[in-house]
Order: structure tokens, then sequence, then C-alpha cells
């Protein structure tokens, strides 16, 4: 069942991931995307990964993904133009691409060949530990990324604005 | 038939994902494509997270997940009003286009 | 025999079954009821032709519905233009699978919960589920290739990310309180009477009244309809659609309205909890009101003005006595008293987000903005500081 689940949604990852590289219209690339996200939050939780799954799905999906949307449909620029485009880079990079991943898969194997994924053996992904660890062991970090985003709100408001006066 | 996934797959799968996530940050040339490549990487990145998360049987990974998303929202935010001003100030949103420091 | 009675799949599907033939004919009757709503306001009849009082105007829709042509007009987008509506109906009623209706309810010898699935993340889920929900109405703007199908969607996505950010902290605060993400245990904190439910007991009236405003707004109702404004956007995002296509989005906006009543019932409402304890007489209510209705409506029945009434009056005051029978037999109280509970508080939410369409105009863009920015988010934030702080106190 577990497997099934796996490759399931690993195959929906893997195709909509290829589909955001090889699509031409940036919003075909962003739902593929969309779809990336959502598999990767299915196998989250077959990690035991309930918040991170949730929050996948919220942060990611639900609002980073739509202000991509967004500012795509704002822009209305169509599928891009193939031009200056190296054959060569394809020609040596494709492979490059296999044999490198083929190399990590071998040593990942090596490394962790033996440790299979057993549903519900993790149960610290609930909400509740999470939130112990990120307000005790993570504070200072949960702190920074708080004034991080209060910067990056500065910014894009500053960046947005029609004119500087 | 295998009864349970091993968690070589989850990493592979993450190492298959960065590497697509490359390969379109190298390959395209629509600004928004490049930047959303970034964020199919830091996807794949944050599989591995919770995937070493689960291999270890604490709750760090899925933490380094979490401040990874908030990174990602703060760099969405500034990221795409960058785009946007971009466009404004040269009515093209393709990465060659934008080289005015070169000439 | 009793293997697979007992069997989770078995269960689960005649579950899914009942609540899925369940919500499709209330979404069918919602409609009737906002266009009777809607014209009583208005000092209309309403729907009066299809059936008695025009009970029979849903069946008559589904029919022209399903039978009209299915155009894809020309220069349309195919694959997302198809996906939208799609997208909008899942998602729609994909939330409605972690809401409990009630407490546990025996059938022979299986006992299993009024509630389709229990995740311990279930408020998230829906949270999730729900902002998922935009990229059907946002699609179907974009792939309809149409300039007010375009500012329809656009209008849609960034309200809905505007409003689902106070929508958020208001629905953070009751979660304080109870201090668990689970549906069904949020409701378990909150029996007891109407004192121990979250608006009055957790004193969460601004953020209940926060998250109707932005429930409002995230289901695209009046007064925040402006994704279909249709005197400024024709009809907004869905412009280009027709026959079955259309129907998912209508349906898709009535489901997210469900969603989102039955979410502040058991947030804020004390779920199917009854209003004071059952000692005091409130098992008796569901059985006086119907058979208050029954005896008003027999009452009618020998004065009737119109053709008709001699007939429908009677048989439907029977009808409801006959219901309110049903009330007062022990053997369904235990789960039928908590389903009615539940169903009269969503009921109730409903008819307000009715109420409010027959009375209140529609905002401006600028000032739908500014309110939910200037306005609901820092109230919301500040309501979320007090009750942490409040919490806090208790607890230490």
């Amino acid at each position: 069942m577990d497997v099934i689940l796996f490759l399931v949604f690993a195959l929906i990852a893997v195709v909509c991931a290829i589909n955001v590289v090889v699509q031409t219209h940036p919003i075909s690339s962003a739902l593929s995307l969309v779809g990336v996200m959502g598999s990767l939050a299915v196998l989250y939780l077959l990690l035991g990964a309930e918040f991170i799954a949730a929050a996948q799905v919220i942060v990611y999906a639900g609002a980073i993904m739509v202000l991509f949307i967004f500012v795509i449909m704002l822009l209305n620029a169509g599928a891009e133009t193939r031009k200056g485009r190296s054959y060569m880079v394809q020609l040596l990079g494709v492979p490059l691409l296999i044999a490198f991943l083929g190399l990590a898969a071998f040593f990942v194997q090596r490394m962790y060949g033996d440790e299979a994924v057993t549903f519900g053996l993790f149960q610290k992904g609930g909400p509740k530990e999470i939130g112990q660890a990120l307000f005790t062991t993570y504070l200072l970090p949960f702190e920074v990324t708080s004034l991080l985003i209060l910067v990056a709100i500065v910014g894009a408001i500053v960046l947005a604005r029609k004119e500087f006066d | 038939m295998l009864s349970a996934v091993p968690i070589s797959w989850f990493l592979t799968l993450s190492a298959v994902l960065f590497a697509l996530g490359v390969a379109g940050f190298l390959f395209r040339r629509n600004i928004i494509t490049v930047f959303m490549s970034i964020e199919l990487m830091l996807n794949a990145v944050n599989l591995s997270f919770v995937t070493f998360s689960y291999h270890y049987k604490s709750v760090d990974g899925h933490l380094f997940t979490f401040f990874v998303m908030v990174v990602a929202a703060a760099e969405a935010a500034v990221g795409l009003a960058i785009i946007l001003t971009v466009f404004k100030n040269r009515g093209t949103l393709n990465i060659d286009d934008v080289d005015s420091m070169k000439n | 025999m009793d293997a697979l009675l007992d069997s989770f799949i078995f269960i689960t599907v005649i579950k899914a079954l009942v609540i899925f033939a369940v919500l499709m004919t209330t979404l069918a009757y919602l409609q009737w009821v906002e266009r009777k709503v809607i014209a009583h306001i208005q000092v209309r009849p309403g729907p009066y032709r299809v059936g008695p009082h025009g009970l029979l105007q849903p069946l008559a829709d589904v029919i022209k519905l399903v039978t009209k042509e299915d155009l894809i007009p020309p220069y349309v987008n195919k694959v997302f233009y198809l996906m939208a509506p799609f997208l909008a109906i899942t998602m729609a009623l994909l939330s409605i699978s972690v809401i409990p209706f009630g407490p546990t309810i025996a059938v022979g010898p299986v006992r299993t919960w009024m509630q389709l699935t229990d995740l311990n993340i279930g408020v998230l889920f829906i949270l999730a589920v729900s902002s998922m929900g935009v990229y059907g109405i946002a699609l179907a703007g974009w792939a309809s290739n149409n300039k007010y199908s375009l500012l329809g969607g656009l209008r849609s996505s960034a309200q809905m990310i505007s409003y689902e950010l106070p929508m958020s902290l208001a629905i953070a605060s009751p979660l304080l309180i109870s201090n668990t993400l689970s549906l069904r245990k949020l409701v378990e904190t909150q029996t007891g009477g109407i004192w121990h439910w979250n608006v009055i007991g957790g004193a969460q009236v601004v953020s209940f009244l926060i998250f109707l405003i932005a429930a409002f707004a995230e289901t695209n109702r009046v007064p925040f309809d402006l994704p279909e404004a249709e005197n400024e956007l024709v009809a907004g995002f869905h412009t280009e659609y027709s026959s079955m296509k259309f129907a998912s989005f209508f349906m898709a906006e009535y489901a997210n309205m469900i969603t989102v009543s039955a979410m502040a019932t058991l947030l804020f409402l004390g779920g199917w909890d009854a209003p004071w304890p059952a000692e005091y007489g409130s098992g008796l209510v569901p059985a006086a009101i119907f058979a208050l209705c029954g005896l008003i409506l027999l009452y009618h029945g020998r004065q009737g003005i119109r053709k008709w009434d001699k007939y429908t009056f009677p048989v439907f005051g029977v009808i409801f006595l006959g219901i309110a029978g049903i009330f007062l037999v022990p053997l369904v109280q235990g789960w039928l008293l908590p389903l009615f509970w539940f169903l009269a508080k969503t009921g109730a939410i409903l008819f307000l987000f009715i109420w409010i369409r027959g009375t209140m105009p529609r905002f401006r863009y600028d000032q739908l903005m500014g309110f939910t920015w200037k306005f609901l988010f820092p109230v919301a934030m500040l309501n979320l500081l007090v009750t942490a702080f409040v919490v806090a106190l208790r607890t230490s």
C-alpha cells in the first residue's frame, strides 16, 4: 500500500517537475509546480510529517504559487520564444544529468539501503512537537525569520510602488 | 513485492527533483520560470530534510523545512516585486534582454 | 457478514455515499432557499410554478443545466478551461470530508462517528483545501481569454489571498482556547451549554465576526462578490462557461458556503452541542419547533387563499407533526438531537449569508482591499494577542 502510494505520487511529482522545465508558457509551468508541491505534501504525510504537509499546501501551493500565478496573469506575458539555444548544452546536459542522478541513487542506496519507511512509526511530526521545538530550541531563528519577513514586506512595497517620491 | 518504501527512494526522488530544478534554472529564459525552478529546488531539499528527520527520528528536519518555507515566501514576495519592476521598465521577461550593465 | 460490517472500508464507503447524496440535495435546495428568501425580502413570491411552492424547482434547474448545450468557445486555452471547474468543485467538496456532523451513531451492532474521517490536523486540512480553491477561479478567468473574466480572476485571487490572513488569525484564537486541531475534539472541549462555547465562554465574539466577514469574502458572496460583479464584469470569471461547467462553479460556491458555515459552527458555536443541558429540557426544543410549524400549517390550511393551499398546507402540517414525533422517540434521540443542533446552527449562518445578500450593496474594490489590510488584519492580530495572553495567564 505504502509502496503504491509512494510510486504514484513520486511519478506525479517527477512528471510535473519535467513539465515545469519543458513547458513554454509560464502558467503551465506554475500549475505543474503546484502539482509537484501537492504530491510532495502526500509524501510528507507518508513520512509522518503532518504539520509540514499542511504547511506545504497552505504556504507553498496556497500562497506562494497563487502569487506567481497572479503576477503571470497580471503581466499577461506570452509563451517564451525559443532563441539562442545551444543544442550542445542539451546534448551534453541530459546524459550528464542522468549520469549524476544514477550516481546519486547508487550512493544513497549504499548508505541507506536497508532502512525502510513505515507509515505511523514516526509520530513526532504533529503541530505540538513542532511548536515546542520552534519556541524552545529554535527560538532565535524563529525571531530572525520574523525580521526577515518584515524586511521582505517593506522591500516588496517599496519596489512595487508606482513612483518614488 | 516490497512492503515498505526504502528511505533511499525518497532521497533519490529528492535528487531527481533537484536536478530538474537545476536544469530549469539553466535552460529557461523567462524570469518567472527561472524563479519557479528555484522553488522546485527548495522543495526537493525540503523532501530530503523531512526524510532525514524520519531517519534520525527527530523533529529538527521539519523545523528546517519550516524555515525554508518562510524564506521561500519572503523571497517570492521580493522576487516577484522585482520582476514586476523589471517588466515595467523593460517590457520584457527574457533574462537575456535584461543586460544593460553589459553595454 | 460481521467482518464485512466491521470493515473500515465498507463503513467509509457507506458514509461517503450518504454524505454525497445529502450534500448534493442540500446544494440544490440551498439554491431554492436562497431564491425564496431573497424573493420574500423583495416582496415577491419567488419560484412558484414547479411543484408546490416551487419545491421541484431545483430538479428543473438540474435538468436544464444538464441538457443545455456544452459550449467551448474558440480561442480559449482548452486544457485549463476544462480543468478550472473541475478543480473548483473538487476542492469545494473535499473539505466536507473532515467535518463532523454529530457524535457516534449506532446502526445495529456498528458504532461509527458521523464524520467521514477525523484528522488530527483537521482545521489545517480545511484551510489548505480552501486555499487551493483559488486556482479554480484564477484559472477560469485566465483560460477564458476574455478581459472581463481575466479581471474577475485577478480580483478573486487578490481578494482570497488577502482575506485568508484575517480568517486564519480568527481561527487561531478558538484553537488556542480549545488546544487542539482536530475538529471532533474541538467540539468536545465546548460541550455543556452555551456558556462553554468559544464565542461566549472564550469571549471570542470579535474573532467570530472577523471569521464571518472573511468567510463572506472567501466564498465571493455579497457584499464582497467583486469577482463576479454582474454590472461591472458581465459575470466575472465564469462568463464563458455554460451547462455543467457553469453548474460546477455554482455548486462550488454553495459547497464553500456550507463548509465555512459548518466551520463557524464547529469553531465558535459548539458544534452539535445543545445551547443548554438536556436536564433543563433542550431535548424538547426541536420537537416543539416542528410541532408548532405543523400546527400553524394546519391552521392556515383551513382558510387557504390559493387553490392548492387547502391540500398542501395540511399535508405539510401532518409531515411536520410526524417529524416532531420522531424527535420524541428515545431510540433515535441520541444522534438525532445533536444532528438537529448542528444543522440548525449551520442553517442559521447560511440564512445570514442569504439575508445579507438581500440587503447589502457591493463594496468598491479599493474599499474591499483597504478594509481587510487596514482594519480586519490588525483587529484579528490584536484579538489573537489578547487571547494568547489570557490563555497563558489562565494555564500558568
